[in-house]
């Protein structure tokens, strides 16, 4: 029994595995082993991950975590930093939702990307960022967790810059490794503050610390920090530029790393490190508010894009928008629920654009698609899945179920009646977008010729997270329906419970009532505009509004004058180094100094006899008077 | 002849054999060097070996220890009158930086393979000049060590001058009589020494038993620091590196940004902090200010330039400052910091620059903006490029993230001598280095490797040679080696570190482990 515990380090070990064989003998390997051993190495971690699950519920481990220690990375002193794992049941969810989505993301890629000549380069670059990411969420040490969280940026680099002959897709990709960077410098000092102050960066002998001491400053700006890493990291406000940039990567890498995985790294993050924030109640309150005003802003955005992916885009920011308010309203297994359910749909959903788009030869702008539903009915279905679960379709979703529990948690907490507020107008938005998105896709007249139908390795993971975009809401039923509770007494091993629970069934109803008609609106106010006449809409980019829409509210604009601008100037106007003009003035200096040295050598006499007649008095004078 | 002599000898010996043999015979010349510098990398895993079988017993006596302890010692007198010996050995931080030497010497020489013209002359100079280097890091006699620093420095000028590129009269001048002038410094400060300790011996151990007054530390101290921050690029002194740099051939700039800029962070922590720590801890705010410019301005500086060359030495710049700034903070962390630093950063650049002889040797330009596309035609060179950059960056796993934690981590602890709101606050500004050097290596490195293929003549361009493959491999290897496995080196270093702490603190063992 316990050589099967031992067996944790596969886990991120088998992606890794792959990534080395691909990167290095990959030019040696034929394309079919390329996606065997790719498919192979991730799907053989997901069957590990559900053993490990499966134990995990049967046979619950010593304090509730399987852990194993790797090596030791930095050790000396009392400095020492162990590469180790630990599975617990939040780590267990991610890991689950990482190799599993990952599995079949890779199997959807190998007809993905069956014709890209680069097609080993990919699946080793995704392969790594399956590992980096399990090595995030498994770390027992925040500095073994930094090697995933940044292992996962780079990954999110190099695979948004793919097709790297487009120097568009290489600016997307530096701009989302810098954007989140910038959150990195914050989650550093982070680091730093914490290891200064408790002398540890070990998860959980840092947390048992937090815990003893109690709220103090140290606790509140770290908490600080840690939100500007988890912010630059999951898309939301001000940093949430990067993301829908990040689009320009193959449509696979949208669906795994920029919905499902690594933007929920942030909420991870703060999820794990529960009790700092608990302890610096100002800053968890900052984690909803931000959450609130992110699910708004993104919401807004994604009513006025063209781009289908871009739509995607901003409403993966806006729900990632949601978790963080459910963090910062104390809603742990809420917020982690949501991060579930969203992986599924929203996977589901990229993939489904993904079909759609390889079917219209690489066309994504929604305005030049329409009727495709009876020519794909396949994905027709499953996006609709995917659609109804995102827009939180009243009992049938698993979307709906998730969010209605972060908005009735929200409600309940401390200050949460506005926040809820703006929770509720989310989900008219959501739904507008939403089904904004469906209609023009689906419906009127066929605008583009379909070149390609969809294939097995591609229908067969829409269709099982189709299935799961209905069936997981089940995992976790709110009190009026019989009060099932899998999820979260499930995820509860590892993170507080909430409060909520003495708030009456009535209450309840009365808000899931309020958010099921904000959802009804939404999709009646889409059917109105953009379902029946979708053809007069296409115009509608160009009012002013819109295009500050389209444009994601002007940030990118801002940040262009503010901060690029202005340094690549300065730059550009010190290239040949200012520094440099002291030593040229020096040896000016110097020469002209030499120059008129050299000129009292003229050769004349009666320059030298003066000179030397000057001297004999000078000396003189000097003998005599000093 | 001891070990240590051999392994300074050996350079010295693989230089006669090259002399010796004509020049037209010059492909077996590469071949005697690279036999000479692989032999040469053999004794220094040998004396790593020794070092760590007879050092790791010792752990606790240097805990209360206020001299560094040396190993494999040899001490011979040479002008008895003056008080100068022959006197060498080594201890943890040049264990670490001899290693580096060797590699970089070993990677340097593959990379050299193609010098054509006067290659007997070219590779004797080198050789020469690793002499040098391999000699400063080990003797502790401060005359030896300044024999040696020249040594490492005049071959420098030669090696530019000939086989340097673009404006390298100008370039081998500036840098010559920058690093003269530092010297200068440097030999004004060890003949202070000299008298001020009455001692009549420049042996270092014993100079640094003494206790200088405050005022003497006080003047001396910057004095000292600033002639070997010349050669370790401190701001505003750094001018020298990125037209020396830029000029020099392949080879050279490997070796001198990546092991003589080391001499600077290796003297100002070995001498200048070691025999006089209350001047240290007088300047140590104001040298943790410079070096923070230093941090910011070189990555400032590195992101408009054109010149492939100039952009990596203004890296440089920005990287070595992560050494002084460790040194200044004046703690455990600092210190092992800076040693890392100096071996990641020396193994790191020496990659770059040895990557960028080999693509300026394909496509004959290194003006950034007239390259691009070149992942294409050269898969190889590019990953170990990108993976140079991402070193340079600051990615975990690879070795410039655990030297700059540790940078960073000593400068946030800050020390009991300077204000620690001040060195907390310049730590934080420079922690910023990690966004703005992503922004110029991610820039820099799509401007030449990304995009569409600029010019024709490009596509026909073939990747790496078996031999390149083999120098970059081997560097490549060593930046993940250190980045997942540091702690073998640090605890190389870090026991030899315990004197120094005491030395600052006044007090033997005093050394908080760790901190």
């Amino acid at each position: 029994m316990n050589f099967v515990n031992s067996l944790l380090w596969t886990i991120p070990a088998l992606p890794l595995a792959g990534f080395i064989t691909l990167a290095l003998f990959g030019d040696r390997i034929a394309r079919r082993s390329v996606s065997r051993i790719a498919v192979g190495t991730v799907s053989l971690s997901a069957l590990l991950a559900l053993v490990f699950a499966f134990r995990f519920v049967t046979a619950p481990p010593e304090g509730q975590a399987f852990q194993q220690a790797l090596w030791s990375w930095i050790h000396v002193g009392s400095f020492s930093v162990d590469a180790a794992l630990r599975l617990d049941s939040l780590s267990m969810v991610m890991v689950l939702v990482v190799t599993v989505i990952g599995a079949l993301i890779h199997l959807y890629s190998t007809e993905y990307m069956a014709d890209d000549e680069s097609y080993t380069r990919f699946f080793a670059y995704l392969n790594l960022f399956v590992a980096a990411m399990l090595t995030l969420v498994l770390a027992d040490n925040l500095l073994f967790l930094f090697l995933g969280w940044e292992g996962v940026g780079l990954c999110s680099f190099l695979l948004i810059g793919f097709w790297y002959e487009d120097p568009k897709n290489g600016r997307a990709a530096a701009k989302a490794f810098l954007v989140t960077r910038i959150g990195d410098v914050f989650m550093l000092i982070g680091m730093l503050l914490l290891f200064w102050h408790f002398g540890t960066l070990h998860i959980q002998t840092l947390l048992g610390a937090v815990n003893t001491e109690g709220h103090s400053w140290h606790l509140t700006l770290a908490a600080l920090l840690l939100l500007g890493g988890a912010i630059g990291k999951s898309g939301q406000v001000p940093l949430q530029v990067w993301l829908p940039d990040a689009m320009a990567g193959p449509t696979p890498v949208s669906a795994l790393i920029h919905a499902a995985t690594m933007v929920t790294a942030g909420v991870y993050l703060i999820a794990r490190m529960n009790p700092i924030f608990i302890h610096a109640p100002g800053i968890q309150h900052l984690v909803a508010v931000i959450g609130a005003v992110t699910l708004l802003i993104a919401g807004l955005c994604a009513l006025a894009q063209r781009d289908i992916k871009r739509v995607l885009a901003y409403s993966t920011v806006s729900q990632i928008g949601y978790m963080f308010l459910a963090l910062g309203a104390g809603a742990w297994s809420a917020a982690m629920f949501h991060f579930f359910t969203h992986a599924i749909f929203k996977a589901l959903l990229f993939m489904a654009a993904g079909a759609i788009i390889v079917a219209l030869h690489h066309e994504q702008d929604m305005f030049k698609m329409g009727g495709l539903r009876r020519r794909m009915p396949l994905v027709f279905w499953t996006y609709l899945i995917g659609s109804l679960s995102l827009a939180a379709l009243p009992l049938v979703t698993a979307g709906f179920y998730s969010k209605d529990k972060i908005l009735f948690e929200v409600f309940t907490s401390e200050h949460g009646k506005l926040l809820w507020a703006v929770g509720v107008a989310g989900a008219f938005i959501t739904a507008l977008y939403t089904f904004r998105m469906n209609f023009l896709v689906f419906f009127g007249t066929q605008k583009s010729e379909i070149h390609k139908g969809t294939g097995l390795a591609m229908a067969l993971p829409l269709m099982l997270l189709a299935a799961g975009a209905t069936v997981v809401g089940f995992f976790e039923l709110p009190a009026v329906f019989g009060h099932f509770t899998l999820f979260s007494s499930f995820i509860e091993h590892t993170l507080p419970g909430t409060h909520g629970d003495h708030a009456s069934h009535s209450l309840e109803l009365m808000l899931m009532a309020v958010s099921t008609a904000a959802v009804f609106a939404g999709i009646a106010v889409a059917y109105f505009i953009w379902g029946s006449a979708a053809k007069k809409s296409s115009d509608v980019t160009k009012r002013p509004l819109s295009r500050l829409l389209a444009s994601g509210m002007g940030f990118d604009w801002l940040y262009e004058r503010a901060i690029v601008s202005p340094y690549s100037a300065g730059a550009r106007a010190n290239a040949a180094d200012a520094v440099n003009a002291l030593y040229t003035a020096l040896v000016s200096g110097i020469e002209a100094i030499a120059f008129s040295l050299a000129r009292t050598q003229s050769g004349r006499l009666r320059w030298y006899m003066a000179a030397i007649a000057f001297g004999a008095v000078v000396g003189i004078l000097l003998v005599v008077y000093a | 002849m001891g070990l240590v002599s051999w392994l300074i000898a050996m350079p010295f010996l693989t230089m006669v054999a090259v002399v010796l043999v004509p020049q037209k015979h010059w492909r077996a010349i590469r071949w005697i060097s690279v036999v000479g510098t692989g032999i040469g990398l053999l004794l220094t895993a040998y004396i790593t070996y020794r070092y760590w079988i007879e050092a790791r017993n010792d752990v606790d006596f240097l805990r209360t220890a206020t001299l560094t302890k040396l190993y494999l010692v040899e001490r011979v007198p040479w002008f008895e009158a003056l008080g100068i010996q022959y006197f060498v050995g080594i201890d943890g931080i040049s264990v670490s930086m001899v290693i580096l030497t060797s590699i970089i010497i070993f990677c340097g020489v593959l990379a050299s393979w193609n010098v054509e013209t006067r290659t007997k002359e070219f590779f004797a100079l080198l050789l020469l000049l690793v002499t040098g280097v391999f000699g400063v890091f080990l003797s502790y006699d401060l005359f030896l060590f300044f024999m040696f620093y020249e040594l490492a420095v005049l071959p420098m000028y030669l090696l530019i001058g000939i086989w340097g590129t673009g404006p390298k009269e100008y370039a081998a001048m500036k840098l010559t009589l920058m690093l003269l002038v530092g010297s200068a410094f440097v030999l004004v400060g060890f003949l202070a020494l000299y008298h001020a300790s009455g001692l009549n011996t420049f042996d270092l151990q014993a100079l640094a038993s003494i206790h200088y007054s405050d005022r003497f530390q006080w003047w001396f101290f910057p004095m000292i620091f600033v002639g070997f921050g010349v050669i370790g690029a401190l701001f505003p002194f750094h001018t020298w590196s990125p037209d020396g740099h830029s000029s020099a051939p392949t080879a050279v700039s490997m070796l001198h940004a990546g092991v003589l800029m080391k001499l600077g962070g290796y003297g100002a922590l070995r001498i200048a902090v070691y025999v006089l720590p209350e001047g240290a801890k007088a300047w140590a705010l104001f040298f943790m200010a410079l070096t923070t410019i230093n941090i910011l301005y070189g990555s400032f500086g590195a992101i408009m330039q054109r010149d492939l060359k100039y952009f990596t030495a203004y890296s440089s710049v920005s990287h070595c400052g992560f050494v002084l700034f460790g040194v200044a903070a004046l703690n455990l962390m600092g210190f092992k910091g800076a040693v890392l630093q100096m071996f990641s950063h020396g193994i790191m650049t020496g990659l770059f620059f040895g990557l960028i002889g080999m693509v300026y040797g394909r496509t004959h330009t290194r003006v950034i903006p007239e390259m691009g596309g070149l992942a294409k035609v050269m898969p190889w060179l590019a990953t170990c490029f990108y993976i140079a950059g991402l070193a340079s960056l600051g990615l975990p796993g690879l070795s410039g993230f655990v030297a700059e934690t540790h940078v960073f981590l000593g400068g946030f602890f800050g020390n009991p001598w300077s204000n620690t709101i001040a060195t907390r606050v310049l730590t934080i500004v420079a922690t910023l280095s990690i966004v703005v050097t992503a922004v110029y290596v991610l820039r820099g490195l799509a401007m030449v490797f990304q995009g569409p293929i600029n010019d024709p003549h490009f596509e026909e361009l073939r990747d790496a040679t078996l031999t390149e493959k083999l120098s970059t491999g081997v560097l490549v290897a060593t930046l993940l080696f250190v980045g997942m496995l540091p702690w073998l080196i640090i605890n190389l270093i870090e026991p030899s570190l315990y004197p120094f702490i005491n030395r600052l603190n006044g007090v033997a063992g005093n050394v908080v482990a760790g901190l």
